[in-house]
């Protein structure tokens, strides 16, 4: 039995230091993303308000004119600050499509109720208009990547250009934070490409800071009040767990 | 079945209904006065834990399905809408997704008591059997349920693991076109997926009910291994281990609500937020943690067909555990070379667990193939274990044991008393 | 049990705090874990958000009717003309098996009644102007509603019921 472990310790030491490389994905793997405080991080985080209410400008005005963001309505955007009358006017700006009387497809002013639209009619619509290449919807796009936040910055900022020795093929853009390092999108981020009303300055890294703080809340809209009840349930539990044991050890007492 | 105690009660309503079916003596019988060992520590407190779990996972599952939908084209939305819209929809869906995984982590802790203590020897082997079936009817469930949301891992994990079967020589083709109902994983699929995992539960509920009656048939062992002697050996379950139970499965709700409140993602992969796409296949396709293990032993083959038997074998092999540990010592306590084996045992298992998670490529292959080839050989090597293997001296009873030890003396010993 | 050595009466009043603090707060704890369960029956998110609708009324001439859908169910929208608002009025109430003004009923202003069309008998919809009470008819079992959307024969027990609404300018009607 001793032999036995002698000899599986032996050739985990021998696997271990062997000199094979362990290339995690090869040379072309993806830079990991350095973190970045998020106000929405940790058992207590919240959203910054004003962060999403940019971001959600970020998004209509650079983002959606590829991306859907297809399970977050209108009337949502309470979560992030946004009254009912500006919810109202904010929805009328978009067409929806709908049928009429006669059953003809037609377009209507948007209702707090209706959901953000596409701007394509479908998914092949989409591929088409973008060399082939579908834009994903963003609605969970922070929960859909691993360390979604920090992920979404550094490819929103980490657009450059190539290393010389790298070759980028026809079409697409590099940029070292994507998956084998270059990807259909362009960059799609330049300075003052919007206008914030509170007068924070659009830089590129300002831009994708608050984009990303209104895509996590859009993919999930329901994470503050998850953690507010997670810290009641918490304290619960552990008072009542304290009390439980102290009923335990009474109970117990006379055969201790 | 235990010896039926006929209730004392004045109360004429429990009296009547007694008379006609006699539920309260029966709960009396098996949750009140049962006797259990004394001894118990609290890797004892999982059996428990995993029954309540097994209900949450019911209850939350059914409310889960009051607002899902199961067609293939609308499965990830309604997913979205319990998340968003449903009131407390995303407490319900997290709940039942960790409560999953923490369902899996009470039994593999369950399992590897019944190992350590000898639980699974005579007369407990129908206990131990009925213990694995309802293992493997979780793995079914659990395989399924993740189907359900219809991410990309959802997708195409159900596409690796039913072409598992193609593996069966000659009938594997068909077998595979018939659990998919079409030429690939697809709505037909989802659909039985869905309706089987619902059904599987209620099979578990019966065979726990079977588990439970195997178990108060024979009594409980216990950490010391012996059979109580008398009733200075056990206490009546209630208020003991009722009281302690409670307790420790409000532990465990710590653990739990840590997860579901602020990790609850964690245990899952981000892939499968992203809806399923026959034509994209994940760079790592990586079934749920609690599959990781099995998952290394199949790939530590090279050969399809084998490696499929084998993560089968590596279940498969529990039933035959009473027979081939030879030992007439049930517990670890006092085989010292079967501890040593059994904790290297835990940490194999562990390192399978974590081979699974990466691709099989460079050192990877070989931890896998090391890990596995000691799996078996654990197993494999026991019943020479049980046959040259000293044990320590074993309590005459559990009491003098419990005795010893409050007095810091070493128990007499029933070699010792002749 | 044993007997604890200290005082009987302090070990009794201690130990049973204990207990009934540990067996009110698991009370409290299951009561609240039920609530989650039993409110996720209650509407969602996106069905509360449908729980008021606006309609567009600037076609709607005199002693026209439009159909709208609220919260599952048709609501009729009847632009009635001077004539049709006399004879409503005018109807005596010992006549009503349920009696009610029309006042009551088109109340922010007479040349507009809405109603939910669900037939209070057993929920068919009525046809607009059909029976012998120039209002609505059920063909289901025959009950007869006027122009007030009153039962006046028929099974039918009550009027049609009058759902909140309300006028946000003249072209829009809210319900709900």
């Amino acid at each position: 039995m001793r032999i036995l472990s002698i000899a599986l310790a032996a050739a985990a030491v021998i696997g271990l230091s062997s000199s094979v490389a362990l290339a995690a994905g090869g040379p072309n793997a993806a830079q990991k993303p350095s973190g970045i405080e998020w106000t929405h991080s940790g058992p207590f985080g919240t959203f910054d308000r004003a962060a999403a209410q940019r971001g959600l400008v970020v998004y209509k005005e650079v983002c959606a004119g590829c991306h859907s963001l297809k399970y977050v309505a209108f009337r949502n955007l309470t979560g992030i600050g946004l009254n009912a009358d500006e919810i109202k006017a904010l929805a009328k700006e978009y067409d929806i499509a709908d049928l009429d009387e006669d059953g003809e497809e037609t377009d209507r002013p948007g209702k707090p109720s209706d959901y953000f639209p596409s701007p394509f009619a479908n998914a092949k619509a989409a591929a088409a208009a973008n060399g082939g290449a579908l834009p994903p919807d963003l609605s969970l796009m922070i929960k859909a990547r691993a360390n979604g936040d920090n992920y979404v910055h550094a490819l929103l900022t980490g657009y450059g250009d190539a290393p010389a020795d790298f070759d980028v093929m026809e079409g697409l853009s590099y940029n070292p934070y994507f998956e084998g390092r270059q990807l259909a999108m362009t960059a799609p981020l330049s300075e003052d490409a919007v206008e914030f009303a509170d007068g924070t300055p659009a830089t590129v890294d300002q831009m994708a800071k608050d984009v990303v703080v209104f895509l996590a809340w859009a993919a999930e809209p329901t994470m503050e009040a998850r953690k507010n009840l997670g810290v009641k349930v918490m304290i619960f539990l552990l008072i009542f767990t304290g009390l439980m044991y102290a009923v335990k050890r009474r109970v117990w007492a006379d055969l201790h | 079945m235990a010896e039926h105690h006929p209730l004392q009660t004045n109360n004429p309503v429990i009296r009547w209904v007694e008379v006609r079916l006699p539920i309260f003596s029966l709960l009396n019988d098996h949750l009140v006065v049962y006797p259990a060992p004394k001894n118990f520590n609290y890797w004892y407190n999982f059996g428990s834990i995993l029954g309540i779990m097994l209900v949450l996972q019911i209850v939350t599952g059914i409310v889960l399905v009051m607002h899902y939908t199961s067609d293939a084209s609308m499965a990830f939305d309604s997913v979205e809408h319990i998340m968003r819209d449903v009131n407390y929809g995303w407490l319900m869906r997290y709940m039942h997704a960790n409560g999953a995984s923490l369902f899996f982590l009470a039994v593999f802790i369950h399992m590897f008591r019944g190992l350590y203590y000898g639980s699974y020897k005579a007369p407990r082997e129908l206990l131990w059997w009925f213990g694995i079936i309802i293992f493997l009817i979780m793995m079914a469930t659990a395989f399924m349920g993740y189907v359900l949301p219809w991410g990309q891992m959802s997708f195409w994990g159900a596409t690796v693991i039913t072409n598992f079967f193609s593996a069966i020589p000659l009938v594997g083709d068909p077998i595979v076109t018939w659990l998919w109902g079409g030429f690939a994983v697809s709505g037909p699929t989802l659909q039985r997926f869905f309706s089987l995992h619902y059904l599987l539960p209620f099979v578990l509920v019966a065979i726990v009910f079977l588990h439970l009656w195997a178990l108060h048939t024979t009594k409980s062992n216990n950490p010391l291994g012996i059979d109580p002697k008398g009733p200075q050996d056990t206490i009546p379950f209630h208020p003991y281990y009722t009281i302690k139970d409670i307790y420790g499965f409000a532990v465990f709700a710590i653990l739990f609500a840590g997860f579901v409140f602020f990790a609850p993602n964690y245990l899952g992969h981000p892939d499968n937020y992203i809806p399923a796409d026959p034509l994209v296949t994940p760079a790592h396709i990586v079934p749920e943690w609690y599959f990781l293990p099995f998952y290394a032993i199949l790939r530590a083959v090279p050969d399809k067909l084998f490696g499929v038997i084998l993560m089968f074998a590596a279940i498969l092999i529990l039933f035959v555990v009473p027979w081939l540990d030879t030992s007439k010592v049930r517990s670890a306590t006092f085989r010292p070379v079967f501890k040593q084996l059994f904790w290297l045992f835990v940490i194999d298992c562990v390192i399978l667990g974590i081979v699974g998670a990466y691709p099989p490529e460079g050192m990877w292959i070989i931890v896998g193939r090391a890990a596995t080839i000691y799996y078996f050989g654990f197993f494999l090597i026991l019943p020479i274990v049980g046959w040259f293997e000293k044990p320590k001296p074993i309590p005459e009873s559990i009491s003098a044991a419990v005795l010893a030890k409050s007095d810091g003396k070493k128990p007499t010993t029933a070699e010792e008393k002749g | 049990m044993a007997e604890t050595t200290d005082g009987e009466e302090h070990g009794g009043t201690r130990r049973d705090f204990l207990y009934v603090a540990a067996g009110g707060m698991g009370a409290v704890g299951v009561g609240a874990v039920v609530w989650p369960f039993v409110d996720q029956m209650n509407p969602s998110q996106d069905v509360l958000a449908l729980s008021s609708v606006e309609v567009d009324i600037s076609s709607l001439e005199a002693g026209q009717q439009l159909k709208a859908f609220w919260r599952g169910k048709p609501v009729f929208i009847r632009r009635r003309t001077e004539e049709e608002i006399k004879i409503a009025q005018g109807a005596k109430m010992s006549d009503l098996p349920d009696p009610q003004a029309d006042s009551e009923r088109a109340d922010e202003n007479p040349e507009w009644l809405i109603l939910i069309g669900v037939c209070t008998h057993f929920g068919c919809i009525p046809l607009a102007n059909a029976g012998e009470y120039g209002g609505w008819f059920c063909p289901c079992h025959g009950s007869h509603y006027d122009l007030s959307g009153r039962i006046r024969k028929g099974p039918a027990p009550r009027n049609l019921e009058v759902p909140q609404y309300v006028f946000l300018d003249e072209n829009t009607l809210k319900i709900g």
